[in-house]
């Protein structure tokens, strides 16, 4: 009987990709259900239709790029970019949103450049930046939480908004971070009191949802998923940026470094977009410097630009500066140390 | 007590080493023939001294001491010195020594030498050398050669490696546990060689049995030899993670561990170098664990080099299963042997017969996502995201600047990978194909030296035909005017002038000119045939060279037979 021969290593430890993805997933699911809880289903809806198109597409993409397309449609990665870009989308948002949004992600953003592995762009992030610049005003209105208005909109509404977008009257409110970029006279002091959505730090309901996703996070970290860099950089630049131009609360001031940390897509950010391994700098090192730019250009954009939130922007950017970062952050090998002659 | 020091990444693979290290050291049965390849590490192989036909006893050298020698693991008869195949990755036959066993186990004379110390050290590496002392942990480098190479003074600290980190093998394991006493002397012989300040001998914790061995052992012959005991993780076997992980040290790229004073052995060498110097018995035998689920006794067994591994197996209860397994080594770095005919040999500590359920073959790859665990995992700290990136597009340059042959292939990139692709492959190939090229390279820069080399020679030579030529030259002027005649180049010029002026005055007179100038060429013909004629044909070149004059001459003949017919044509003479 013949022996097989094969190289080593022989043994292969028990992580696949599709149980990273898989992970993702699920580390979501506490976010999820804080935006569900503050804001209506409209969210989980978004989610749902947004894997439905994502699939088709995704098959689409492989059939046309000659690949098999069951393999990689059970690599769950699509689903990870249409859940992100479906999060990140305001809640109620109409079905022709979320199909230019997603088909974009998946055709252009990820196939286009090659699939899975090969974006230089985190794709979920391209189909929002895309559809914001493209439809500013589906984008920029949030539904106002549920404990601030009379009525919980309901599964039937959410489905209502989706559908037959004209037949649905949803309130919105300003998110506390136009509120907080609008605010022109007033101290923070007199401009929480004055609005309620501002909540105690980030806005109600905006507050849990990041801790929330935070929460998520933690649970990605423990499973080591990813490493802790990306994120705590972010995080720690965009405190530091927000507690330099806090300016004591001021009616100038950019608002405190809570505020930043949980309002708006700031923890959502950190542990679920920044973290795409395929689009980030690939060293330890280099993923501190990756998201300690982030931090920096999220604080920028978000007081001084123009958009309703800057994850998006702020990670594209970075995602152009990583294969410069990853040219000056080559970890040191073994053996090549300062104190080692080198011959 | 010493702590420990850590090595950037690592893995923790399930050990399985229970399923070898709870049964008893055995001794394999002596199979009725041995093969006994010449060649069982890097380097020439050795070459034979004894013949077919020829009766050998245990212990006894088959081989010269220009290579590392092997020996008769036990009497019998040399029936064949023939290619036979050998355990290699590439399953390919090399020369072995083929011995019918005797089952009579006759021996030499052994000669101890208890009174080592009061001998030259370098009788003693002799000794080493003669007895075929490899090291028995990984490649199986020559003992004596490890030594000798050190200058005296240069080794600071000695480490024994019985750190034995793959999953499934538990040979040194066992070794230390039944055989600490030798050890402990196996050691001090090393370090009397060496004379080392420190001597530090490595053990992972999830040994304790060894341990306690170990520690009674040392608790009984008093020596400096510090036992540290540090925590389990792959590779820290691995030579330069042991360094690491012992002295806080790394050995410098491209460099050996005796750069930084630093001399590692294994716990098996150490105790062959006991069982040589002072038993004075050769290394016709070690110990191999034999394991994983399609035998049904595993266990370690104490084996006599060249056994056919079938027969090892045997002993093991091993059930053969379609697209099986045999890999000799563990699971992380062992490679697979296509035959269970190949024999054991020095380097033999495992042989692991997985079944499927156990070590499933590999997935298909899907995409590289760079999740960066490989980098996480990599005891080298390279990228192996990038390596794999660089190796797929073939970029050697970017492979050579992410340190690709620092890798060590120790495969805990490719464990850890969540698109289970195989990293190694890729870093093996690539490594195999820039050598390739370096190789290349060096051939061709030969060859544009040798090329640069002979255009220079003919140029030296053109010039000194040239020089001897104007020497002439100048002799037959100086003859010219010694004979009191005018300066020969001075009349030539002056006939030309002459001539040329009869041709301008008169062009009547240009069909002479023209016959004067066949008459010439025809001088010039007959002297260039009857060179050629002379040429012996012996250089291709030059006969080459006469034959072309010929041709050249004949042709400026017709050019000015032409140019005759020409001259006396009567229209072209009246414009």
């Amino acid at each position: 009987m013949s022996l097989l021969v094969v190289t080593s290593p022989h043994a292969h430890g028990p992580l696949s990709t599709s149980q990273v993805m898989r992970t993702v997933l699920l580390a979501t699911i506490p976010g999820l259900i804080a935006l569900t809880w503050y804001f209506g289903p409209g969210t989980l809806v978004n989610v749902i239709f947004g894997g439905l198109v994502a699939l088709p597409c995704e098959a689409l993409a492989l059939r046309l790029r000659k690949q098999p397309i069951a393999p990689f449609l059970k690599d769950y990665s699509v689903l990870v970019t249409s859940t992100l870009l479906c999060i990140a989308l305001p809640p109620y948002a109409p079905w022709w949103l979320i199909l230019v949004g997603v088909a974009f992600s998946v055709l252009i953003a990820k196939h286009l450049y090659g699939g899975l592995g090969y974006n230089p762009f985190n794709p979920a992030m391209v189909g929002y930046v895309v559809l914001l610049i493209s439809f500013p005003l589906q984008m920029s209105s949030w539904s106002a939480p549920v404990p601030l208005i009379e009525g919980t909109p309901g599964v039937m509404d959410a489905l209502r908004a989706c559908f037959v977008p004209a037949s649905y009257d949803g309130v919105t409110m300003a998110t506390p971070l136009d509120v907080l970029r609008q605010n022109t006279g007033q101290t923070l002091e007199d401009l929480y009191a004055a609005t309620p959505q501002l909540g105690h730090f980030g806005g109600v309901g905006w507050e849990v949802v990041n801790l929330a996703f935070l929460a998520g996070g933690a649970w990605l970290l423990y499973r080591r998923i990813f490493t802790w860099h990306a994120p705590a950089a972010m995080l720690v630049s965009l405190a530091l940026c927000a507690a330099l131009f806090y300016d004591e609360g001021s009616s100038s001031s950019g608002g405190s470094p809570l505020f930043h940390l949980l309002s708006g897509a700031t923890m959502f950010g950190a542990f679920f977009i920044i973290t795409d391994p395929v689009s980030s700098a690939v060293s330890n090192r280099g993923r501190l410097i990756f998201g300690a730019l982030i931090g920096v250009l999220i604080y920028t954009i978000r007081v001084r630009g123009n958009y309703p939130d800057a994850v998006a922007f702020a990670v594209l950017i970075a995602n152009f500066s990583a294969p410069f970062i990853d040219h000056y952050t080559q970890p040191r090998v073994y053996g090549h140390g300062k104190d080692q002659r080198d011959e | 007590m010493r702590r420990p020091h850590d090595f950037h990444g690592g893995i923790y693979p399930p050990e399985r080493k229970s399923l070898s290290n709870t049964r008893p050291l055995r001794r394999a049965t002596i199979p009725d023939q041995l093969v006994i390849p010449l060649s069982q590490h890097i380097g020439a192989p050795a070459k034979a001294i004894v013949a077919p036909g020829e009766d050998v006893l245990g212990g006894q050298r088959l081989t010269d001491l220009a290579g590392l020698p092997v020996h008769a693991p036990t009497s019998g008869t040399i029936v064949a010195i023939e290619d036979r195949v050998i355990p290699h990755a590439s399953g390919m036959s090399a020369p072995c020594i083929v011995i019918d066993c005797d089952g009579q186990d006759r021996w030499l004379d052994l000669e101890p030498w208890p009174d080592y110390r009061e001998r030259d050290p370098a009788a003693v590496v002799a000794r080493l050398h003669e007895a075929g002392i490899a090291g028995l942990g990984g490649a199986g480098f020559p003992t004596f050669r490890k030594l000798s190479s050190a200058r005296p003074g240069q080794i600071r600290t000695l480490i024994i490696n019985g750190t034995e980190c793959e999953p499934y093998i538990t040979a040194d394991d066992i070794l230390m546990r039944e055989r600490a006493r030798e050890l402990v002397l196996g050691i001090e012989i090393l370090a009397w060689l060496c004379e080392p300040k420190e001597i530090l001998l490595g053990v992972e914790d999830n040994k304790p049995d060894a341990v306690r061995a170990l520690e009674s052992a040392l608790t009984e012959i008093q020596t400096p030899i510090e036992l540290v005991v540090f925590p389990t993780k792959y590779p820290s076997g691995g030579e330069k993670q042991l360094i690491e992980i012992l002295t806080g040290q790394q050995v410098p790229t491209g460099g050996l561990p005796a750069d930084i004073g630093i001399l590692c052995q294994n716990v098996g060498t150490a105790v062959a170098v006991h069982d040589s110097v002072l038993l004075g018995r050769p290394l016709v035998s070690r110990i191999t664990t034999v394991t994983g689920e399609a035998v049904t006794e595993p266990g370690n067994f104490e084996v006599l080099l060249g056994t056919p591994m079938k027969q090892l197996l045997a002993d093991a209860g091993y059930r053969e299963a379609p697209r099986q397994r045999l890999i000799m080594g563990g699971p992380m770095m062992g490679v697979t042997i296509s035959s269970t005919e190949c024999p054991v040999i020095k380097t033999t500590n495992c042989l692991l017969v997985p079944s499927a359920k156990e070590l499933p073959a590999n997935a298909s790859p899907q995409a590289c996502i760079r999740c960066g665990l490989c980098a996480e995992a990599c005891p080298a700290t390279l990228l192996p995201q990038q390596l794999y990136w660089y190796a797929r597009a073939q970029d050697q340059d970017q492979l050579e600047a992410h340190q690709l042959f620092d890798c060590i292939e120790c495969g805990a990139c490719s464990y850890v990978c969540p698109s289970h692709i195989p990293l190694v492959q890729y870093y093996r190939a690539s490594k195999a194909a820039i050598i390739e090229q370096r190789a290349d390279t060096a051939k061709s820069d030969r060859a544009r030296e040798r090329f640069e080399a002979r255009q220079e020679r003919l140029e030296q030579a053109a010039a000194e035909k040239e020089a001897k030529r104007a020497a002439r030259k100048r002799a037959a002027a100086a003859k010219a005017l010694d004979a009191g005649g005018d300066d020969p180049i001075k009349a030539a010029i002056e006939r030309a002038q002459a001539r040329k002026a009869a041709q301008e005055t008169s062009p009547a007179s240009a069909g002479d000119a023209a016959r004067e100038k066949i008459q010439r060429i025809e001088a010039r013909l007959e002297k260039a045939r009857a060179k050629l004629a002379a040429d012996d044909g012996s250089d291709a070149t030059i006969t080459a060279a006469l034959t072309k004059a010929v041709e050249t001459t004949e042709k400026k003949l017709t050019t000015a037979r032409a140019e005759l017919d020409a001259a006396n044509d009567p229209k072209e003479q009246t414009p």
